[in-house]
């Protein structure tokens, strides 16, 4: 073989390569998967989901509750198969109140007892009883409760969550739906200390470069954490219950609206809230070999 | 006797490498099918024919990974697990079956602690 025919011979071996490799011989695939998350519980029993309302606390700026119960809902329509049912959020630091006060009166059963012995729909069993879900509706505070400002505040009225025959009750109310309740801290934070930030530098020939320089920062934001209870309201049992913890900080000089950190920081969340109700599904790529 | 033994030695190999790559080939034709259907959308016929395949060849690290990828797909996390394994054991230096089996195992563990909690 010589030198002139050579060239010819190897540019046409390294055509083929080139072409194999794009083509026939390719070996690898990539593909778009969506791995199934299974839920965490079984809601296969109920058909109708019942968001009965939180223990806020916190920042005054946003009212924990309310926003919690219309977040949740909105999302429960659109994302789960469950009917959402649609009535006033109660104010469950009010009605955590009350029971803590009548306990003493109603003895050492106090947690297994119902905080007004509230009546069947319609009142059709007890005429003089009123529901439940009539009892603290959002926003008619019977009586100015201690203001929540951290886990230790909340802890006084944690008993709630804890009382059967409430929860069962409001079931009742509701024809025995999946009800979803607990608590919701969502406070102010500041931070300061060093952090790494990226800084454009350009050398002598005016080429860009981002390199990483620690700064000293004064930053604010908010911390939200929430806890989810799934009770099932036929037995007024807790069946469920997850605790998350989200934090979000910004410049000191940046005015960012509470209510805006509060959606940033729930959206991080939904998802998980979700998926203990429904299959979720989590979309990626995968490699398939030949 | 030590001749007697290469020779049988040569023979048997000579005998066995063509029906290994026979195997190998009716394998790699069930994988083929597999990926056609699999990127059609069809994951249950895939997962078929990859089983098909590796149950012709076991050494097909391929044919492995491709099962795990159909069996996650349908959230059969636990032999996913068992099959990504296998296909990491087969070839240890294949860095995109050792790719997708860190990405498994990620949602894996998420959906672990989860349960745990």
């Amino acid at each position: 073989m010589t030198a002139r025919n050579a060239a010819p011979i190897a540019s046409l071996a390294f055509g083929l390569a080139v072409l194999c490799g794009a083509a026939a011989c390719t070996n690898f695939y990539e593909i778009p998967i969506e791995t199934p998350i299974q839920p965490k519980m079984d809601v296969s029993p109920f058909s109708r989901v019942l968001v009965a309302g939180f223990i806020g606390g916190g920042t005054d700026d946003v009212d924990a509750n309310l926003e919690t119960v219309r977040l949740l809902r909105s999302q429960l329509r659109s994302k789960s198969n469950l009917r959402v049912i649609e009535a006033d959020a109660l104010s469950l630091t009010t009605l955590a109140v009350e029971q803590s006060k009548d306990a003493p009166a109603r003895g050492s059963n106090g947690t297994s007892g119902g905080p007004k012995a509230p009546a069947a729909p319609g009142g059709a069993a007890d005429g003089q009883l009123q529901p439940v879900a009539a009892l603290a509706p959002n926003g008619s505070a019977q009586e100015p409760e201690a203001k929540i400002r951290n886990e230790k505040d909340l802890e006084k009225y944690q008993g709630i969550f804890a009382n059967t025959a409430f929860w069962k009750k409001l079931g009742e109310e509701y024809q025995n739906p999946l009800i979803v309740t607990g608590t919701v801290l969502f406070t102010p934070t500041q931070n300061s200390g060093f952090v790494m930030t990226e800084k454009e530098v350009y050398d002598q020939f005016g080429r860009r470069r981002v390199v990483p320089v620690r700064t000293y920062m004064e930053r604010k934001g908010f911390i939200l954490r929430p806890k989810f209870i799934f009770i099932d309201g036929r037995t007024g049992a807790t069946l469920y219950s997850e605790t998350f913890n989200e934090q979000v900080l910004y410049n000191a000089q940046q005015n960012t609206p509470a209510l805006s950190s509060y959606f940033e920081l729930m959206d991080k969340l939904v998802p998980s809230f979700l998926n203990a109700l429904s299959t979720q599904k989590v979309r990626g790529s995968r490699v398939l070999l030949k | 006797m030590f001749f007697r033994a290469v020779v049988f030695s040569a023979a048997l190999a000579a005998f066995a490498a063509p029906a290994l790559a026979d195997a190998r080939s009716q394998a790699k034709e069930q994988v083929e099918f597999g990926i056609k259907v699999a990127q059609s959308g069809l994951w249950k016929e895939a997962a078929y024919r990859w089983q098909k395949a590796v149950e012709i060849d076991p050494t097909y690290a391929a044919a492995w990974n491709n099962l795990a990828i159909a069996y996650e797909q349908q959230g059969n996390f636990e032999q996913a697990d068992k099959a990504y394994q296998k296909a990491v054991q087969l070839d240890p230096n294949n860095q995109m079956i050792r790719q997708n089996y860190d990405l498994f195992k990620e949602i894996n563990d998420r959906a672990k602690r989860r349960t745990d909690r």
